[in-house]
C-alpha cells in the first residue's frame, strides 16, 4: 500500500525525521508508538502533504504513486486518510455540510455521481448510530465544543464515510473513556478489511488489543528503533522506551 | 424570483409607454448649478415644494466639505464632470443579445446559478419578455393593494402621495447631514417608496426586483419605508448578480421610518463592479442610510452583505428614539484586490431601555483594505440603554489589512455597552483538516469564509442566503494561491 524510503524531514533546518523506512501492505494493520516528540504526528501530516515540512530526501509511494509532489487534497482523493491528534475547530461550519462535501469530492474524483441528501442522510446517520453520537452533533460546527472524546469519535465517523484505503490514526485513543474506547476500535475495526492498511499511532497497548496490529514499530528520534508483533506493545506498556532508545 | 424579474421588464416597458416625454434631450450635459436642480424637477414633474427641497439642499451642499476622515484612498470627483439627469435608458443602445455581452459578466452570471433567461435581462440586452408572467406581476400587485401597501417608484409616489413625502422626506437624514447626502438630496434621481399602513404585516418580502421600473435608478437613488404603527415589512435590496453600469459614483440615501410597536427589516446584498484585478475601475459607493425608531418598541434591522465597488463607505445606523426600541447590524463586507471598504453603524441611543446589536464580519483579501467605523452613543435620556458590538475580521494573504475603528460615547451611568473584536488570518490548520478531506484550497476557503459569515448569514432571509453565500465564493476567487 505505502512504502516510505529513507524519508529525511526538517523544519526550520531541525532533523525531525531521520532515514525513516516503513513498508504497509495491503490489509496490514501496524502501530507505530514511542515517546513524545519522536516524531509520529510529523509522520502522519507529511504523508498526507502539510505544509511547513521540509522533506530533505527520500520518497512516500502510495500504490507505486510518488505521493510527495501531490497536493493534500490530491493525496486525500488518492485514499489518505488522517485522524487528527488535535481536531481543529470551524467555526460556522456545520459538521454534516463538511462532510457530505469531502464525501462528494472524494465520489466525482473517482466518476461517480454526487451522493443526494436523502441518500447521504441514510449513511451518515447509520454510521453515526455506529459510533454513538447523537443526530444533533450534524447540525454544530466542525468540532466546535466538542469534547475530547467526541473529537475524536467524529475523526472516526468522517473514516467511515470516506473509506479510505489507508487510515493513519494519531492517537485517536487518547483521551477516551473505557466505552469510548470500545466504539472507536469497532469503528476502526468494521472498516477495517484484507484491502485497506490500517496506521495506528499511540501510546497505549489497550487500544492494540481490541485492534489487533500485525505489525509493531518504535518511533524514537525520528527513525524506527524496534519493530515487533503485538507483544512488542505489551513490553513497552511494562518496560518503558529507554531500553529500546 | 427568476421569472419576477422578467415581469418586471415588462412592466416596466409598459410604464414608459405612460412616459411623457418632451422633446428636450435624453440626457443633460454634465455639470451641476442650479437651473440644473430646476429642470431635473421640472423633467420630473414635481410639486413646488420638492423643487424649493432640492435648491435648499444644493445651497447647502455648495458650502459643505467632501469628507476626509475615512479610511480610503481615491481620486478627487468632479462634480461639474458628472451629468445629473438621464431619461430612461433607449434601448437601442443595449446589447442585442448575449452574444455582444463581456463573457466574463456571463461567467459571473454562470457561477451564481443565474437562470438563462434572467441573464440577459441583468446585462441589459434588449429583451422581448415572453413569459406569460404578466398575471404574476398583478398578483403581486394586487396582494399589496389588498393590504394596503404602498410600494412603488419614488417619483410615482411624489405625484400620488405627495403629502406623505413632504412630511417624511429628510426626517432622517436631513439635507446636511454629510456632504453626500446634502448631494442626493440636491438630484436625486430615483428609488423606492414603501409605506405600511397601521397594523398591517406585509404579506410578502419587498424585493427591488419587484419595483416596476427599476432600472435607471440612477446614481443618486433615494429610498423611503415608512412602517406605520403596529405594521412589519421586510424589504430586500439589490441583486446578486453584477448589473450593467456606467456610472462611477453611487450617493445614495436611504430613509427608514418605524413607529410605535413597527419592524423594519432591510437587507442589502451589493456586488457592484469592483473594478478589474489591478484596481482599475469600478464603483465609488457612498450611501447614507439611517433608520429612525420612532416608535416606542419598534425595531430596525439592517443586514448587508457588501462585496462589490471599488469604493464602499457606508454606515446604515438606527436612531433609536422611542422607548424599547431596537436597533440591530448584521455586516459582511469584503474586499478583494484592491477594493476599498469603509463600512459599520451608528447606533444613537435617546430612548429608555434601547438596545442595539452590532455583528460585523470583515474579510480582506489581495491588497483589499477593510475598515469597521461603529459609533455607539447614549444620550442621557437614555437610561438602561445596551449594546453588544461584536467585530471580526478575517485576513486571506498578507498584503491586505483590517482596521476597526469603535467610537464609544456614554453619557448615562446606566447604560451597559460590550466590545469584543477580533483580527486573524485564514488558519492554515483550518485548510489542511478541510483540504485532507478532499476539498480543493479553493473550496476550502469558500467554506471556512463562510463559516465566518454565518452569524450575519442567518439573518439574511432564505433565498438571499444562499445566493450570498455564492456570492462570496465568486467575489473570493484567486484571493489564494
Ligand atoms: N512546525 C514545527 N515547528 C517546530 N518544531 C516542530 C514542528 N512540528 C514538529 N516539531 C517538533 O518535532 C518533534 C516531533 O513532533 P511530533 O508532533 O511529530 O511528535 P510526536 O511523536 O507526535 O509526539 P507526541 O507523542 O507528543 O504526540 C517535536 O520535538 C516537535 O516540537
Ligand atoms: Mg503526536
Amino acid at each position: 500500500m505505502i512504502e516510505i524510503k529513507n524519508l529525511t524531514v526538517t523544519v526550520n533546518n531541525k532533523k525531525i525525521l531521520d532515514k525513516l523506512n516503513l513498508t504497509v501492505g495491503n490489509g496490514e494493520i501496524h502501530a507505530i508508538m514511542g515517546p513524545n516528540g519522536s516524531g509520529k504526528s510529523t509522520l502522519g501530516q507529511v504523508i498526507a502533504g502539510k505544509d511547513g515540512y521540509e522533506v530533505a530526501s527520500g520518497s512516500i509511494k502510495l500504490e507505486g504513486k510518488n505521493l510527495l509532489s501531490l497536493t493534500p487534497e490530491e493525496r486525500s482523493l488518492a485514499g489518505i486518510f488522517l485522524g487528527f491528534q488535535y481536531p481543529i475547530e470551524i467555526p460556522g461550519v456545520n459538521n454534516a455540510y463538511l462532510l457530505k462535501a469531502a464525501l462528494n469530492a472524494q465520489r466525482v474524483s473517482r466518476n461517480e455521481k454526487e451522493i443526494d441528501a436523502f441518500d447521504f442522510m441514510t449513511l451518515i446517520k447509520d454510521k453515526m448510530k455506529l459510533m454513538q453520537i447523537p443526530e444533533t452533533f450534524l447540525s454544530r460546527s466542525v468540532n466546535e465544543g466538542f469534547s475530547g472524546g467526541e473529537k475524536k469519535r467524529n475523526e472516526i465517523l468522517q473514516m467511515l464515510i470516506l473509506q479510505p484505503k489507508l487510515c493513519i490514526l494519531d492517537e485517536t485513543d487518547s483521551g477516551l473513556d473505557v466505552d469510548a474506547l470500545k466504539v472507536v476500535s469497532s469503528g476502526i475495526k468494521s472498516i477495517s478489511n484484507n484491502k485497506r492498511s490500517i496506521i495506528l499511532i499511540t501510546h497505549y497497548e489497550r487500544l492494540l488489543k481490541l485492534v489487533e496490529p500485525d505489525f509493531v514499530h518504535v518511533l524514537s528520534d525520528g527513525k524506527i528503533v524496534k519493530s515487533g508483533n503485538k507483544d512488542l506493545a505489551h513490553e513497552l506498556d511494562a518496560k518503558g522506551y529507554d531500553w529500546v532508545k | 424570483m427568476a421569472n419576477n424579474k422578467v415581469i418586471e421588464n415588462i412592466v416596466e416597458n409598459k410604464y414608459k409607454h405612460g412616459f411623457v416625454t418632451d422633446i428636450e434631450q435624453e440626457q443633460f450635459d454634465p455639470g451641476l448649478d442650479e437651473d440644473v436642480i430646476i429642470r431635473i424637477s421640472k423633467r420630473k414633474g414635481e410639486p413646488e415644494f420638492l423643487k424649493n427641497w432640492r435648491l435648499k439642499a444644493f445651497s447647502q451642499w455648495r458650502n459643505m466639505k467632501e469628507p476626509s476622515w475615512q479610511h480610503l484612498k481615491y481620486h478627487p470627483i468632479n462634480y461639474q464632470d458628472i451629468s445629473y439627469f438621464a431619461a430612461p435608458k433607449n434601448q437601442k443602445d443595449a446589447p442585442k443579445s448575449l452574444d455582444e455581452v463581456d463573457p466574463k459578466l456571463l461567467e459571473t452570471y454562470d457561477k451564481l446559478g443565474i437562470p438563462l433567461h434572467e441573464r440577459a435581462r441583468l446585462a441589459g440586452v434588449a429583451v422581448d419578455a415572453v413569459f406569460d408572467s404578466v398575471s404574476v406581476a398583478t398578483t403581486f400587485k394586487e396582494k399589496l393593494s389588498e393590504a394596503g401597501v404602498i410600494f412603488c417608484p419614488f417619483s410615482d409616489a411624489v405625484k400620488k402621495y405627495p403629502e406623505k413625502i413632504e412630511q417624511y422626506l429628510g426626517s432622517v437624514v436631513p439635507q446636511r447631514d454629510n456632504f453626500f447626502a446634502a448631494l442626493n438630496s440636491a438630484v436625486f434621481s430615483d428609488g423606492s417608496f414603501v409605506y405600511i399602513p397601521k397594523g398591517v404585516r406585509c404579506p410578502m418580502e419587498l424585493s427591488t426586483y419587484f419595483r416596476i421600473n427599476a432600472n435607471n435608478t440612477g446614481q443618486f437613488e433615494r429610498t423611503l419605508i415608512i412602517a406605520d404603527e403596529d405594521s412589519h415589512v421586510s424589504y430586500l435590496e439589490g441583486c446578486t448578480a453584477p448589473m450593467r453600469d456606467e456610472n462611477q459614483l453611487h450617493a445614495a440615501v436611504v430613509e427608514l421610518v418605524a413607529l410605535d410597536n413597527a419592524e423594519i427589516k432591510y437587507s442589502t446584498v451589493q456586488n457592484w463592479y469592483p473594478g478589474d484585478e489591478n484596481g482599475i475601475g469600478g464603483i465609488y459607493n457612498f450611501v447614507t442610510k439611517r433608520g429612525d425608531c420612532r416608535g416606542k418598541n419598534s425595531k430596525i434591522s439592517w443586514t448587508q452583505v457588501e462585496t462589490g465597488s471599488a469604493i464602499t463607505w457606508k454606515y446604515p445606523s438606527c436612531v433609536l428614539r422611542g422607548e424599547n426600541s431596537i436597533g440591530e447590524f448584521y455586516s459582511v463586507a469584503l474586499t478583494n484586490n484592491y477594493q476599498q471598504a469603509d463600512t459599520g453603524t451608528k447606533m444613537i441611543h435617546i430612548g429608555k431601555n434601547t438596545s442595539s446589536t452590532i455583528i460585523s464580519k470583515g474579510i480582506s483579501a489581495g491588497f483589499g483594505e477593510n475598515s469597521y467605523r461603529g459609533l455607539v452613543k447614549v444620550l442621557p435620556t437614555a437610561n438602561n440603554a445596551r449594546n453588544y458590538t461584536q467585530c471580526d475580521s478575517l485576513l486571506l494573504g498578507n498584503k491586505c489589512s483590517a482596521n476597526t475603528f469603535p467610537y464609544i460615547e456614554a453619557k448615562n451611568n446606566s447604560s451597559k455597552i460590550e466590545h469584543e473584536a477580533s483580527t486573524s488570518k485564514i488558519s492554515e490548520d483550518q485548510l489542511f483538516y478541510c483540504r485532507q478531506r478532499g476539498l480543493s484550497e479553493e473550496d476550502s476557503v469558500n467554506l471556512i469564509v463562510n463559516g465566518f459569515c454565518k452569524d450575519v448569514f442567518k439573518k439574511l432571509p432564505m433565498e438571499f442566503a444562499v445566493e450570498a453565500q455564492n456570492l462570496l465564493n465568486v467575489s473570493l476567487e484567486g484571493a489564494i494561491g
